[in-house]
């Protein structure tokens, strides 16, 4: 008896704490954005965020809280996916978004229209960070298999950076070997032979290089071996660009049924819009994101981010990423048969 | 009417939940659950997973008794301390201790950059998750055996010294009979954790398919593949074979405890 | 008393030592081992946490903590922690007083069921809510038209931390109320005490230090959880971050010492919490003997 009324009155307790946290968290401010995001963009999209709340108080007078959370580009959009409640979402691969899209048809399925540039208002690509000097003389993709070279990257199938490396030398080996998909695999297979750990997301496998410092080259997003060198110290690594890499496009877009549901629409487009002002673009240069107008930034700020053969995901080799997601990365993709243990 | 309670909160907290997770991974059916359960990746996760656990556990059971036993038996300056520390791992987040190991262990750590000229490699193998786990798993060793181990009477040990018995005898034939059952849920339950854990492992696992990729890594990465079915269908396999462990450890249990009867 | 006594030596001059303690040397190498496995294993790891922590100056390490979302990842944590604790200290009582002083069928059934939440993956005690609550999930889309957030709000942290922790306080007391039997409660109620009473001022004094003890481990566990409640967080910053998240997202962030600075207040707390616990035992160490001495 005596239990019953105590269990009881504490659940009536945890019930009671648990709708007054709720209504509590709700009421604080005039209007929140929730952005979901992956990993490398926090510092990007801590200073837009500032810079957003700002213009948008100017503007309207109202006070914006910009809510983010940032993990593995897969991850978030499977919180998505099962129900957070994001107003935008500016993942790194179209194809997490596109999942969002079709799971849950809160994204409408042309979201890739709203925004110009195929909604990707920043591009990237990916880089070498070497150890200061570089050592092992490493030029290029065909550099990395030689003997005793060790190659951090993560996981390509939880990471969206690893995907676009993956993608990278995938598409080097293509021009390399005239396209023969069985040599291509080849040096793919050699090149995972090289990696002592795959971490699952881009920050675990820079922090295993920088902190750890394992291996001899870190497979990364331009932008994240640019932070690495600034963090770490540029007396420690050196950025290698080789001659052709990939253009990697993180594409952005609002989550239509979540901003309906909440009234944020307005706000939201604005947020995404923004991105692509004189002001957006030069925060994303600042964080050595590539602008797609780079008209609107001042020329010193794109002198780091130097001109290379850029492949696009919607080169023939790839056809898209809604083709290239599961022959590359699916269950039994070329990855699956490529990645074999070390003996 | 309590253990309405119990069940009833159990049901609850538990019971449905986990029912969820078999409901799910149950549409499956036999033929695709077994197709993902003699998968390589799978099979090696799991065979890295539950080997790397019961090395740790057997290692924790070893020093967990001594450490249990030196703590109960003797008296040395810093005791108290040292009966403090052991629960250490239980209130350090395991993510922490999974970053702060890897600090340790990797090759320009304090304790790895003394191991990588001897050619020993600790952190991103086997290895390092056996240490991450061994980390995890000692309190509950030594948390179960240690008030038993109080609890034990003097006059047995004098009553079995009077009769002649040699030290080693008193130990093997009388202490350690009446320990036995705390040290198998010792085991168990280290062990169990082991099994599942995932925070402190990641970090210093290396992650590799096949060679370092433990087993709730591989759902998380289904997770983040949108493979909701193959995530519980290994869910489950794991849920069972823990289940079925503990079952037969709390069976041994209960079958020593009417053996030995209670330890007062 | 046990049922078996060791054999008589065939001859006592072969006894070297007294046969209830170990040999010097015997007790310094045991003592020694275990010091250095617990300097090594669990030691070093938290001098580590505390070093990485103040690399940079007392400055740096206070500077952690006036974050904001360093602060609200503290309240959040400890308002979980004050849910989820109290609930799985009830649970715990009354389960450990059914298993332990009552025969019924199943047992061995019940009490695996109990420690389950220990051997599954904090992995899947996320998971297990996601698929209950998620959007496309049987329940989520009800819960949604009513108001009620779950999943990536607080009461999905707060669930996946229940579960996590739930075997804590209950394992804690089973082997002891097994141990004490049902002798004293016999007494009581013999002498005409009823249900309430008999637990209230016999059983609950016999376990106060092993309960002291489960809620202890129950609250660290609870403050600590990483795994179950990164599955469900949502990972907001300064909304649905926990004190371990937050750690994660600074160390990932490159921001060690304020990641290692709020790791170590996790530490701290656990510390505190220890120490109050040893003192205790010193303060009332008599008594405690004679409740054990049952």
């Amino acid at each position: 008896m005596k239990h019953s009324r105590i269990s009881l009155s504490l659940a009536a307790a945890l019930f009671a704490a648990t709708v007054s946290f709720q209504s509590l968290s709700a009421a604080h401010a005039d209007t929140t954005l929730l952005n979901v995001s992956y990993d490398p963009t926090r510092e990007l999209y801590k200073d837009y965020n500032a810079a957003f709340a700002a213009k948008w108080k100017a503007d309207t007078g109202e006070t914006l809280t910009i809510q983010t959370s940032h993990g593995g580009s897969g991850a978030q959009a499977r919180s998505v996916i099962d129900g957070l409640d994001a107003d935008v979402v500016t993942l790194a691969l179209e194809s997490d978004i596109s999942a969002i899209a079709k799971a849950t048809k809160k994204i409408n399925p042309d979201w890739r229209t709203k925004y110009p540039h195929n909604s990707a208002p920043y591009t990237s690509t990916i880089v070498f960070l070497v150890r200061k000097g570089n050592p092992k003389g490493i030029k290029d993709w065909g550099d990395l298999i030689k003997d005793g070279v060790e190659v951090i990257t993560p996981n390509p199938k939880t990471s969206g950076g690893a995907r676009w490396n993956y993608l990278a030398a995938w598409a080097w080996a293509n021009g390399q070997y005239g396209g023969d998909e069985a040599k291509i695999k080849d040096y793919i297979g050699n090149l995972f032979q090289h990696v002592p750990v795959l971490d699952s997301g881009a920050r675990g496998s820079t922090t295993t290089f920088a902190q750890r410092e394992l291996g001899d080259v870190l497979l990364a997003w331009e932008n994240e071996a640019y932070l690495a060198s600034d963090e770490f110290g540029a007396d420690k690594f050196d950025i290698v660009v080789p001659p052709q890499s990939i253009l990697a496009e993180p594409p952005v877009a609002v989550v239509d049924g979540n901003v309906d549901a909440k009234g944020t629409r307005k706000v939201a487009e604005a947020y995404l819009q923004y991105l692509y002002s004189a002001e957006g673009q030069t925060i994303a240069a600042k964080h050595f994101y590539r602008p797609s107008e780079p008209k609107l930034v001042s020329a010193d700020l794109l002198k780091k981010l130097p001109e290379l053969k850029l492949v696009t995901i919607d080169d023939p080799i790839f056809g898209g990423w809604a083709k290239a997601q599961p022959y590359h990365f699916g269950d039994g993709g070329t990855f699956d048969q490529i990645y074999k243990p070390k003996k | 009417m309590t253990l309405g309670f119990t069940l009833a909160y159990l049901t609850l907290i538990v019971l449905i939940p986990l029912t969820g997770l078999v409901w799910r991974s149950a549409s499956l059916g036999w033929g695709g659950m077994w197709h993902v359960a003699t998968d390589a990746r799978t099979l090696n996760a799991l065979k890295i997973s539950f080997g790397t656990s019961l090395i740790a556990a057997l290692i924790n059971v070893v020093f967990g008794v001594i450490v249990a036993w030196v703590l109960v038996r003797y008296r040395f300056p810093g005791r108290r301390i040292i009966d403090a520390i052991v629960d250490l791992p239980f209130a350090l987040p395991t993510a922490v201790a999974g970053i702060a190991l890897t600090a340790l262990y990797s090759k320009n750590g304090w304790i790895g950059r003394w191991l990588d000229p001897l050619g020993i490699k600790v952190a991103f193998t086997p290895v390092g998750i056996t240490i991450a786990l061994i980390f995890i798993g000692l309190p509950f060793v030594v948390r179960t055996v240690q008030p038993v181990m109080e609890e034990i009477r003097k006059e047995v040990e004098e009553a079995a010294a009077t009769l002649g018995a040699t030290r080693f005898q008193t130990i093997s034939r009388v202490l350690l009979p009446g320990l036995t059952p705390a040290i198998l849920t010792g085991f168990a339950l280290a062990f169990a954790r082991a099994v599942g854990e995932y925070g402190s492992v990641i970090f210093i696992a290396g992650n590799l398919p096949y060679i370092s990729e433990i087993a709730p890594l591989l759902i998380v990465i289904r997770l983040e593949e949108f493979d909701y079915t193959g995530a519980t269908a290994i869910a489950a396999i794991m849920l069972l074979i823990s289940f079925t462990m503990l079952f037969v450890i709390n069976l041994i249990q209960a079958w020593s405890r009417r053996r030995y009867g209670y330890a007062t | 008393m046990r049922h078996e006594l060791p054999q008589p030596p065939e001859a006592a001059s072969n006894v070297w030592h007294p046969a209830t303690t170990e040999s010097r040397t015997a007790r310094f190498i045991l003592v020694g081992v275990a010091l250095v496995f617990l300097g090594l294993f669990l030691l070093l790891p938290l001098i580590a946490v505390f070093f990485e922590a103040f690399r940079k100056g007392p400055a740096a390490y206070f500077a952690a903590f006036a974050d904001h979302d360093a602060l609200a990842a503290i309240r959040l944590t400890l308002l979980v922690a004050a849910i989820a604790v109290p609930l799985n200290l009830v649970f715990g009582v009354v389960a450990a007083w059914t298993i332990a002083k009552f025969e019924f069928k199943g047992k061995a059934f019940l009490t695996t069921l109990i420690d389950l939440p220990f051997s599954v993956s904090p992995v899947i005690s996320g998971l297990v809510y996601v698929l209950l609550f998620s959007t496309h999930s049987a329940l989520g889309p009800w819960l949604k038209s009513q108001g009620i957030e779950i999943l990536f709000a607080v009461p999905g942290i707060v669930l996946a931390t229940v579960f996590v922790t739930f075997p804590f306080v209950a394992r804690e007391l089973i082997p002891l109320m097994q141990e004490q039997g049902t002798t004293d409660e016999e007494a009581a109620l013999s002498l005409g005490a009823n249900g309430w009473q008999t637990f209230w001022h016999v059983t609950l004094p016999n376990i106060k230090w092993g309960l002291l003890y489960g809620v202890l481990l129950c609250n660290a566990r609870a403050m600590g959880e990483f795994g179950a409640v990164s599955v469900v967080s949502g990972h907001i910053r300064g909304l649905t971050n926990t004190m371990p998240l937050q750690v994660e997202i600074l160390y990932n962030e490159f921001n060690t010492v304020a990641a290692f600075a709020v790791a170590s207040l996790l530490a701290l707390l656990a510390l505190v919490t220890l120490v109050l616990k040893t003192l205790l035992e010193l303060r009332y160490g008599a008594e405690l003997a004679a409740n054990g001495g049952h």
